[in-house]
């Protein structure tokens, strides 16, 4: 009890620093989740288009996202140097894999039909790209994008061991200063900022879904 | 000038032979009504017809011009096409799927477009009030008649149905079969007409093509097949009626 009452004191306390912190990180992780939110569909589009790159470029995808994500800091810090260019580019390239899956998988898993019905009525090929396949792969692309936004708002944590701003710049002084109490805030908001994300993403799915009768 | 017309036309997947030197002419206004074994290439006849597959062999020619040589979209736009497993777009409702074809060229602006769903709708036998509807929300023959309307939306000379009353109870399959027969009539299509049931080819065709294995068994009115089939694949087929 006293323990979450010397967060709540901390907050109070230092509302302007936290609040700076959390602008940071959202600006961080904003950056990251736009590009990769616009790269990642664009190269989803693509191999989705041109199959044969698909393997290829998933399995980059997948070989990036299987690197521990405090390793790919330290890996980028020899070519972009310490601070927030190494924490943006980590975390856009984490961000890649579920947007560039999901886009791949949404698209290729429309029924071969309603491809036949659009084609055979003769839609072009951006036609059928724009009319019928993305409306039809939103909802798996939205899941994808849920999920990597809630991933790069928690990994940005990490962006503070790179010397990048963000939330994580608490949970690392919590850490070197024996202060558990700094650390267990600086937590806390990341958590709350994710969730609170989440749940907008997942409202505005379900309205997309409600609209379209797709239950 | 034939509408349509295969020449010589054979098809291969492979080693598989699907068509085998397939020719066939179809004068304007003619109903063919095809009727084979499953897997015998019905559906690749109507495919090569609006170019969704070409020939290996041969040449398949929409009013006189040759379908690889001509532009696909725009003929395909020109030629009413009914799925075998009718496809609507399950995110558009009714009326944007039955104005899919018009709105690809921007045919019809929008208050025109409501007006044009309301007549296709009653076309095809079905309550102006579906048309805010989504595909989820339909019956199997309702999804078939809206299949039909969004075919015959762009005002086609040819339609192309594979099998589109596949899905439906016998009364209703009859009274799409007379509506089928009326517009046809009305509207003077060509049709190509898919159908694995011979008393529908029967009824629908003013030629009835029997097909077994890529090629053409027979190929007559249908007074003509009752009377004197071809061979023995088509006796076995018109024995039950
Ligand atoms: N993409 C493909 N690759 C290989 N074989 C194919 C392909 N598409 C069709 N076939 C084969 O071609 C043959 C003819 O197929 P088609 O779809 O024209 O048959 P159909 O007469 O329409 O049958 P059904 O009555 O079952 O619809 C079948 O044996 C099928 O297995
Ligand atoms: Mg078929």
């Amino acid at each position: 009890m006293e323990f979450i009452g010397s967060i709540f004191t901390l907050y109070w306390e230092r509302a302007d620093w936290f609040l700076g912190l959390l602008g940071t990180h959202m600006l961080l992780s904003g950056i990251a989740i736009g590009i990769a939110g616009v790269a990642g569909l664009g190269i989803g589009v693509l191999i989705s288009e041109f199959r044969k790159a698909a393997p290829v470029v998933i399995g980059i995808c997948n070989v990036c996202y299987t690197i521990p994500s405090i390793s790919l800091f330290g890996l980028l810090i020899p070519f972009l140097g310490i601070g927030n260019p190494t924490a943006v580019t980590a975390l856009t390239i984490y961000a890649m894999m579920p947007m560039v899956r999901n886009t791949y998988t949404g698209i290729t898993g429309i029924d071969r039909d309603i491809l036949e019905a659009a084609r055979g009525m003769g839609s072009t090929r951006w036609q059928i790209l724009w009319r019928v396949k993305l409306p039809l792969a939103v909802s798996v692309i939205l899941t994808g994008l849920r999920s990597m936004v809630v991933m790069t708002i928690a990994v940005g944590g990490i962006a503070s061991f790179v010397g990048a701003g963000g939330l994580g710049v608490a949970i690392y002084r919590g850490i070197t200063m024996y202060d558990p109490a700094m650390t267990f805030a600086g937590s806390l908001l990341i958590a709350a900022f994710a969730l609170l994300a989440d749940l907008l993403l997942g409202f505005a799915e379900k309205i997309y879904k409600k609209k379209r009768r797709m239950f | 000038m034939a509408a349509i017309e295969f020449r010589g036309v054979t098809k291969r997947y492979g080693e598989s032979v699907v068509l085998r030197d397939f020719s066939l002419s179809v004068e304007p206004g003619e109903r063919i009504a095809m009727i084979g074994r499953s897997g015998c290439g019905k559906t690749t006849v109507l495919k090569m017809v609006n170019a969704l597959l070409s020939p290996d062999e041969g040449q398949v020619l929409v009013n006189g011009e040759n379908v690889l040589q001509t532009n696909q979209i725009l003929l395909r736009r020109q030629i009413g096409y009914v799925i075998q497993n009718v496809g609507l777009f399950p995110h558009l409702n009714i009326e944007k799927n039955i104005a899919y074809v018009p709105s690809l060229s921007r045919a019809w602006p929008k208050p025109q477009r409501q007006q044009e769903v309301a007549r296709l709708l009653a076309l095809v036998g079905l309550e102006g009030n579906m048309a805010k509807r989504y595909p989820s929300e339909l019956s199997g023959g309702q999804k078939q008649r809206v299949g039909i309307a969004r075919a015959l939306a762009a005002q086609p000379k040819i339609l192309l149905m594979d099998e589109p009353f596949g899905a439906v109870d016998e009364i209703t399959r009859r009274s799409l079969q007379e509506e089928l027969l009326r517009l046809s009539g009305e509207l003077s299509l060509t049709v190509l007409f898919v159908t694995h049931d011979i008393r529908e080819a029967m009824k629908i065709g003013s030629r009835v093509l029997v097909m077994d294995a890529g090629e053409i068994s027979q190929l007559a009115s249908p007074e003509e097949i009752l009377q004197s089939p071809a061979n023995a694949f088509v006796r076995e087929l018109v024995c039950g009626i």
